[in-house]
């Protein structure tokens, strides 16, 4: 019965989805439209071949739901791959114009390949990231399976949908022109279903627990789903041209819209690339360390002062703006509060591997969880300080920003990453170990040199472009031009470039070691079954 | 399950909890994390007292310094407008022509780098950063000067822009090329000749044969306002055909679109934007760039 129901959705979906692409208005709208029309005619195929077969009915509430997992394992290396290639390609566009391309123009350009690479490295890699480990670690730190069954591949899929459908719409040319919320309003509403499944899904699997209590790392998992989810509806409040195009008005405008996007803009870092991967951080240290969590108080502490207190400090984004002061000096004072909170992260994780600093040697992944927290803490304290009013007035829309953001991208958002794939791989596909330490070690210099480069090349062009943008002569004139600080910076734009070139190739080390993991690795039994630890 | 985590003797207590394996110390909050805490909280609760911070009813509380970016910036501006005031006013009633005799003074270092700065901001989005110029718009490096290369010359280009259909002064810098070919006003035979004619003027024509009749169009219809030997006329902005610098490029395809459609290039009036010493100092500046007459 079941079944016909979902033969009847799919059905409607993927008639609606053709009429919406004959009836499209523009070329983004109608191919995300067939996009959509495709996968629902796939899976109607796909039901249909099941229809009336007997379906094997077992008790699965004993193993833990790790297909998705392990399907989110492999697109999480993917992405990340492709996100990375996409950075250095627009690197070296910068470094080098000719290669945006004429033949390529207008999809190719630097202006639509900067938000694919920002959304796929955002939400592509560090996304499927979270939402693959939440899935993880919920059930492991709960001791109980995934709720909602089927719920959590539509949960999976849903989500790849978006990525799909926003990454053809930038190359195509709809954007809501707002940074990191550049997806148009069919792709934002149906992020918003996908959205709300996955917190059913979490907190689902959180009710039926057997163990006493929420582990902290669910805590800053569910703080993620749930405050992304308001930043997400709030900033996206647009009103479309056309339902038959990928067009859309925003609700709010002038400053009210800047401020909107830039609380969205800062939170996005906030509770996506902080409070979600500081889940990551609080499961995947302590296990691959196998030492307890340094502080339970610090971590509650942290916690609620975190949530607390990042949600106030958008504003900074804005200094010496159409902003008004009083709403500046409130960013900037709640970001510098913000400092000690975000640091509880950072001393809970590296306290975490005191006694166990020998494991530094010989553990590569403990060396890549370590580098992790160590830039966690470079950026969260530069952060605060460029958060300044005196010092934003230097760095900011200079490129030290874009250093800022990707040490801690590249550092701790992706070295954290790495190193719970590491850590998931042998277990999920039942391996002894990895295919090769060294390779980790590899991977683990690559990335580093290459961050140290992207971000060491980037302070100082950051800074010498704000002191060349600032400089004035005797008589009170400016004395350079914007393009004589373009020319100045090429040198340390190739810089970039490279150190990207090097942390890409890092990645494409880290595939090929968890190919080979899967592959040649010698077996061991399932560890799959849900057993409380207590 | 993974193995328990090895403990020390001297380890302080867990809560007693363990998770997949994972237990939690009881550790205190680290204390200098506590004072660090505690102190930028005090620090942030002084500082919305001393600047602009807590939004009101009608109005945000202004603080105690009276902060406020819109007139600092205001006052900087104040600032060095009335240190240079004077400098301005001397520039605006200088006798330009002498002026550019005389390098050496004090005015004239000031004029010139104002005007650099000015340069930088406003010109050098069309003519480049290094005043090189671009297609289609002209180097202020070199000798060729499409509107006449004196400083006064200069100063009226800049003030009334060219072709600039918002000025009507007498002096504006308005003329126009005809289209010849797409007007019809000369056959295409007779624009094919006249294209190797004024590639011959200063180099090598595309066909040679050609060179004899072209040269009979030119002087029918080219010669009123870029002369019979090719020199141009500054006060048409006629420009010079024989010095081979050109403006759209040199090459046969290039020519023959210019005769063909006409050029029509133009550039903003300057004067509804800079004052008047502002336009003296850019001029100063691109007369002394190399070119200036």
């Amino acid at each position: 019965m079941g079944n016909y129901i979902k033969l009847i959705v799919l059905g409607v979906i993927t008639v609606l989805a053709l009429i919406a692409a004959n009836y499209a208005r523009d070329v983004a709208y109608m191919v995300n439209a067939l996009t959509v029309a495709l996968v629902a005619a796939g899976l109607f195929l796909w039901v249909l071949r099941r229809t009336g077969e007997a379906v094997a009915v077992g008790d699965l509430s004993g193993e833990y739901m790790d297909g998705p997992v392990r399907a989110g394992v492999i697109l999480t290396a993917f992405w990340g791959v492709v996100g990375f290639l996409v950075g250095v390609t627009i690197a070296f566009q910068l470094a080098f114009p000719v290669l945006n391309f004429e033949w390529a123009q207008p999809y190719l350009n630097f202006g639509r390949l900067r938000p694919l690479h920002t959304s796929a490295v955002i939400f592509a890699f560090g996304g499927t990231a979270l939402i693959t480990t939440s899935f993880y670690v919920v059930q492991r730190t709960s001791a109980a399976r995934l709720w909602g069954g089927n719920l959590v591949w539509f949960v999976f899929w849903g989500y790849q949908l978006v990525i799909v459908l926003a990454a053809t719409g930038y190359l195509l040319g709809a954007t809501q022109s707002k940074e990191y919320a550049e997806p148009e309003w069919y792709v934002d509403w149906w992020l918003t279903i996908v959205w709300v499944a996955y917190l059913l899904v979490f907190v689902g699997t959180l009710m039926k627990r057997k163990e006493p209590h929420i582990y902290v790392a669910n805590w800053f998992y569910l703080s993620f789903i749930i405050t992304v989810a308001m930043l997400h509806v709030v900033n996206n409040l647009s009103i479309p041209v056309s339902v038959f195009g990928s067009k859309s008005v925003q609700v709010f405008s002038g400053v009210q819209d800047a401020m909107t996007q830039w609380w969205y803009g800062h939170n996005a870092v906030g509770f996506f690339l902080t409070a979600g991967f500081l889940g990551m951080m609080y499961y995947f240290v302590p296990k691959q360390a196998e030492r307890p969590i340094f502080s339970y108080k610090l971590s509650i502490i942290h916690f609620w002062a975190l949530i607390f207190i990042y949600i106030w400090a958008g504003p900074h984004h804005l200094h010496y703006t159409a902003l008004p002061d009083w709403a500046s000096t409130l960013g900037m004072v709640f970001s510098i509060v913000l400092w000690m909170p975000s640091w509880g992260g950072m001393i809970n994780g590296l306290m975490t591997l005191s006694g166990a600093w020998d494991k530094l040697r010989t553990d590569p992944i403990i060396r890549m969880m370590v580098i992790s927290i160590g830039f966690y803490g470079m950026s969260t304290f530069e952060g605060p300080m460029m958060s300044i009013r005196a010092v934003n007035s230097l760095s900011h829309y200079t490129d030290w920003t874009i250093g800022h953001v990707h040490s801690g991208a590249l550092g701790w958002n992706g070295m954290i990453t790495f190193g719970a794939l590491y850590f998931l791989v042998p277990r999920l596909w039942n391996r002894e170990r990895l295919y090769s330490l060294s390779l980790v070690s590899w991977h683990f210099w690559l990335a580093t040199i290459g961050i140290i480069l992207y971000a060491a090349s980037m302070w100082v062009t950051g800074i010498m472009e704000g002191l060349m943008w600032r400089e004035v002569d005797a008589n009170g004139y400016l004395v350079n031009s914007f393009a004589d600080t373009v020319a100045a910076k090429l040198p340390m734009y190739v810089v970039r470039g490279l150190g990207g070139a090097l942390y890409l190739t890092g990645g494409i080390i880290m595939c090929y070691n968890l190919w080979m993991t899967v592959k040649r690795s010698p077996a061991v039994e399932a560890t799959n079954h849900v057993v409380p630890a207590e | 399950m993974a193995k328990q985590p090895e403990k020390k003797k001297d380890d302080v207590e867990t809560t007693g909890h363990s998770w997949d394996g994972i237990e939690e110390y009881n550790n205190p909050l680290p204390k200098w994390w506590v004072w660090v805490f505690y102190a930028t909280i005090i620090w942030g609760i002084g500082y919305t007292i001393a600047y602009p911070a807590w939004p009101g009813i009608n109005q945000a509380t202004s603080g105690l310094l009276n902060w406020s970016t819109r007139a600092n910036v205001a006052d900087e501006i104040e600032t060095v407008a009335e240190r240079n005031a004077p400098k301005n006013t001397a520039l605006e009633e200088v006798e330009l022509a002498s002026f550019v005799e005389d390098t050496d003074s004090e005015l004239y270092a000031y004029a010139r780098s104002s005007g650099a700065a000015i340069y930088q901001t406003w010109c050098a989005q069309c003519h480049g950063s290094g005043a090189a110029g671009a297609k289609g718009y002209p180097n202020l490096q070199d000798d060729a000067w499409l509107w006449g290369g004196t400083i006064e010359d200069i100063h009226t280009t800049i003030r009334v822009g060219v072709r600039n259909p918002e000025t009507d002064e007498d002096y504006a810098r308005v003329s126009e090329m005809p289209a010849f070919g797409a007007d019809g006003l000369l056959e295409e035979e007779q624009v094919e000749q006249v294209v190797n004619y004024v590639m011959s003027m200063s180099g090598e024509p595309k066909d040679a044969s050609l060179v004899e009749a072209g040269e009979e169009v030119y002087l029918d219809n080219c010669a009123a306002c870029h002369r019979d030997n090719g020199g141009g006329d500054p006060f048409v902005g006629a420009p010079n055909l024989a010095d081979a610098i050109w403006l759209y490029g040199g090459d046969y395809e290039t020519i023959r679109e210019t005769v063909w459609n006409s050029r029509y290039g133009n550039m903003p009036q300057w004067q509804d934007r800079l004052s008047e010493a502002e336009i003296r100092a850019v001029a100063t500046y691109v007369h002394q760039l190399g070119g200036g007459e």
